[in-house]
This record gives structure tokens, sequence and C-alpha cells, in this order.
């Protein structure tokens, strides 16, 4: 299966198997990974997934549709390569994939 | 156990023809007897049509699914005050106040956006102790062995001080804020605390006269953390009429008021109501952390939001036309069976609390959602610290309104 590495806001690491077609958001819910609260359980529709996409990975990942650029652009800690994990879908293309939390979720 | 259901309404609601089903009866909200009525719309009829009621014709979302879908159908329920805004109750075309919350993209972007640094997690992390501080003050200050009202003691007093704060509005004037707050949302009647809309505008123009003092200062002097000077300064802001400025400032006194009050006062009745939750908390305070959403949850402190359909709009099986009214009951989706597990119950250790409507989803969410947070486990905190229990000795009494769902009097006695 392919892997993902999460990255807390601490430094802290998490690297999990996360299988095809599961989003990213559900990996870190499922393996309870702290810094990903995911409110609306993956609906885009509240931001509570963010994540920073690493630079290496950010092509891979495709850019945000209309919604989650909305739900983005309201969330204070937003940067360029920034993504709602819950519309990053995972593939053996995004094998060893890394993304780091914000300071918080709001 | 919670409080029964009232009987008889248990049985109206049974048998009243499904097309004379009115949830939007304020009386209902006021007597907390709404339980059974949404219960049947979300069996029988998840999207509903009401021809006639206080508010005029509307339809009825109850269920959470049908709830979220609306939340992001943003492009065709708008909520522009043009259409009538975000409450089931229409205000006169004229007295309209544009707000941020009652517009859609793209101007409620920018405007949101404006405000939005307020709420973001360095600012909480200063605001911090600052709930803190206030939170032991008002609690040192409560009486022992001695009924008194929760709400207006603990509930206003906290949430109104907070709002001073992020306003960096005179402490002592304080009180306004709540004042202010509760005639932007009272149902105008007779010997009501608004009689008429002419009443309402007045206590507006007096908000605004208090304001624009605050803005005057402001706007001339270097950029500041509270969200008058951020408004003065702010690209998308710093030209809004006295009128969108008024809207704005009854958002952000309503949304900082109202919500956060009614779950401060909630908690307690849900303890007392249920005191093997209770137990639990007093024998692990951490609960705390999960109990907060969950009262969030369980007080649903605002009972709905309301959008207009401005093309036609399909969902659950029915045709909403373009110019019809939407109410998505977060009340009612909050006690959705289907999303949530035991909905009906009062449970502080829920593994996924967050997921609830109260703070609705989409590009509308609560701003606030994480200040609220943070001010109902800061004050938990500090009440564990100090009373083993608060006792509720009487009946709540509650706000008679479709959209605020309040608590305007709660007897409590801290023994001691």
């Amino acid at each position: 299966m392919p892997q993902v590495t999460y990255i807390e806001h601490d430094g802290t690491e998490h690297r999990i198997a996360l299988e095809a077609g599961k989003s990213v958001m559900q990996g870190a819910v499922d393996n309870a990974i702290p810094g990903i609260d995911a409110d609306c359980g993956g609906e885009c529709a509240c931001a509570t997934c963010h994540v920073y996409v690493d630079e290496a990975w950010l092509a891979q990942c495709g850019t945000p549709g209309e919604q989650e650029a909305s739900m983005l652009s309201f969330a204070a800690t937003a940067a360029p390569n920034s993504r709602l994990s819950c519309q990053i879908t995972m593939s053996p293309a995004l094998d060893g994939l890394i993304v780091r939390m914000p300071e918080a979720q709001h | 156990m919670n409080a029964p259901v009232d009987l008889d309404h248990a049985r109206i609601a049974a048998t009243t023809p499904l097309d004379r089903l009115d949830p939007s009866n304020p009386a209902l909200f006021r007597d907390d007897v709404w339980q059974p009525y949404f219960a049947r719309l979300r069996r029988e009829a998840p999207v509903h049509y009401c021809a006639e009621s206080m508010f005029g014709p509307f339809w009825s979302i109850s269920t959470y699914k049908d709830i979220m879908q609306c939340e992001l159908a943003h492009k065709v329920l708008s909520s522009d005050s043009l259409h009538g805004g975000i409450s089931i109750r229409d205000r006169d075309k004229a007295l309209r106040l544009p707000m941020f919350i009652a517009m859609d993209p793209p101007q409620h972007d920018e405007q949101r956006k404006v405000v939005q640094p307020i709420v973001a997690p360095g600012n909480l992390a200063k605001l911090e102790h600052v709930i803190r501080e206030r939170a032991i003050r008002i609690l040192e200050g409560l009486p022992r062995n001695e009924t008194f009202n929760w709400v207006d003691r603990v509930s206003i007093e906290l949430t109104v001080s907070m709002l001073a704060t992020l306003f960096d509005f005179p402490q002592e004037d304080r009180r306004k804020l709540s004042h202010w707050s509760d005639c932007a949302t009272a149902l105008p009647m007779p010997g009501g605390l608004i009689e008429n809309e002419e009443q309402r505008e007045a206590v507006f123009a007096e908000m605004l006269g208090a304001f624009m003092k605050l803005w005057n200062e402001r706007v001339n002097a270097d950029p500041r953390p509270d969200l008058i000077s951020m408004l003065a300064h702010g690209e998308a802001t710093r030209n809004m009429t006295p009128r969108e400025f008024m809207g704005n400032l009854v958002l952000l006194i309503v949304g900082g008021n109202d919500t956060t009050r009614n779950s401060i006062s909630g908690g307690v009745l849900f303890l007392n109501e249920n005191p093997a939750e209770y137990n639990k908390l007093r024998a692990n305070p951490a609960l705390i952390e999960t109990m907060v959403p969950e009262i969030i949850r369980y007080q649903t402190p605002l009972a709905h939001m309301r959008r207009t359909a401005v093309a036609d709009f399909e969902i659950g099986g029915k045709t909403i036309r373009a110019g019809e009214k939407v109410v998505m009951w977060y009340i009612s989706g909050n006690r959705d069976e289907t999303a949530i597990e035991q909905p009906d119950r009062f449970i502080i250790d829920r593994a996924r609390p967050r997921g609830h409507l109260s703070f609705g989803f989409g590009i509308h969410r609560c701003v606030g959602n994480r200040l609220a947070e943070l001010q109902l486990k800061i004050l938990w905190e500090e009440i564990l610290r100090r009373f083993p229990r608060i006792e509720v000795v009487g009946r709540p009494e509650r706000t008679y309104s479709a959209f605020v769902h309040g608590i305007t009097n709660l007897p409590v006695r801290i023994p001691g």
C-alpha cells in the first residue's frame, strides 16, 4: 500500500500505509493522528483538515477545486501549498507523500 | 435521564396532517416541545413545505445529510439580505441590514476575511489568559447556598466581557452589548423587549452612535488587533456605508453573544439532567475537551439558518422553486439518528463530537467557532476547580424564538 507521512506542527512524524482511493484526511482520522480534525467528515465544508503539502508533491496532488479554494481562503494559516486533505485521494503515484499540519485547525 | 417530552405534543406532532405541520412556531422552542415535530419531519418529510406560518410559506430541511447539501449549494441558495437574509423572519426591504453573513460571494468573502484574523490560532492563544482571568473573577463572585440566575451572573457576564475585549469597547458599558444583541433578535410584540421595528431601529441607531465614536478614533490611528480597528482599516470594509457598518456590528454582537451564552447555560442544565455524565466529568476533567462540542450540539444555540433559492433547486426528490424560502433546521439535523448515534442523549465522551451542525458548514461556517469552544473550555476548567456541584433548582425559561435557541433564566444554587 502507498505510504503517507504526516508531520504535526511540533515536528512529530506519523508514517502510515493508506489504501489507494481513500482520502489523506481519512488516513489521519482512521489512525487517530492528532492535528487533523475533519469536522465535516470529508464534505469540503469546514477547512479543519488543512495540511501543507510538501513542495516535492505539490504538482502530483493537483490543484484545489473552487469550493476547496473558498474554504481555504478563510483559514488564516493558509499558504500557497495548502490543501484540504479530504480532497487529496491516495493513489500509487502519491506513494511517499509528505504533508504537514498547521498550528491549529479552525 | 432527559425530561420526557410533553405527551400531548407527541400526539399533536404525530396526528397533525403533514401539510399543516408548522415547525417554526416560536412557542415550540419556548416550551421545549419541538423534538417530536422534527422527528416526524425527518422520518416522513425531510424536505417539507409549510404553506402557512407566521413567517409566510417556507421549506424545511431537517436531516443532517440534506442540510449539508444545502450548505454546499451557496450558488443557488442565497444568503443575501436582498432576498431576505439568513433567518426565517423577513424584514421590510427598507430596513434590510447588509452584513457579511447575509451576503453571497464575492462580497461575503472579502468582508469575512477582514475580521477572520481575530480568531486565528495565534490570537486565540493570546486571548486565553484574558478569558481565564474573567472566568475566575466571575466564578469567585458567585454566592453560596443561595438561588441565582446562572444566565445573568455567568453566561451573559462572560460573553459580554469577552465581546467588549474583541471590540476594545469600554468594559463598564459591556451590558449594552447584550441589550443590543437581545434587541436585534427579539420578535416584536406588545409588551416585549421590542414592540415594533421603529423601536428596534432606534436601538440600532444608539448602537451605531456608540461604535461610530470608536471607529472615528481608530480610523485615524495605527491599525490595532480589535474588530473595530480591523474594519476601519480593512480594504473591503473601510468604505462601508453606515448601514453596512451597523449590519456587521449586529452580526458580530449577536454572533459573539447569544450563541456562547446559551451554550454556557445549556451545559449546566444538561449535566443536571444527566447526573451520570456529571459524575464522569468530575472523575475525569479531561473530558471537558469532548464535552464542549457535545454541549454545543445538544443546545444548538441557533435553531436554523435560512436561505432563498435564486434558481430551481432539486433536493430529496422535491423541487424548490426560485424565490422560495429554505430553512435548514440545525436543531433537527443535530438530532438525526442516521448521522449521529443516540442523538437524543447527552454524552460527554463521544468519539467524534465535533461533527455537529451548530456552527453551520460551507462558506458561512461560524467565524468564531474556536473562540466559542475556548470560552466554554476555560469556564468549565475553572468551574471544576471550585464547585463540586452546581444545582439547577427550578425550571429553565426559554427564548420565544425559532432562531435563537436560548435560555433566559436558569435558577441554580451552589452548595458550600
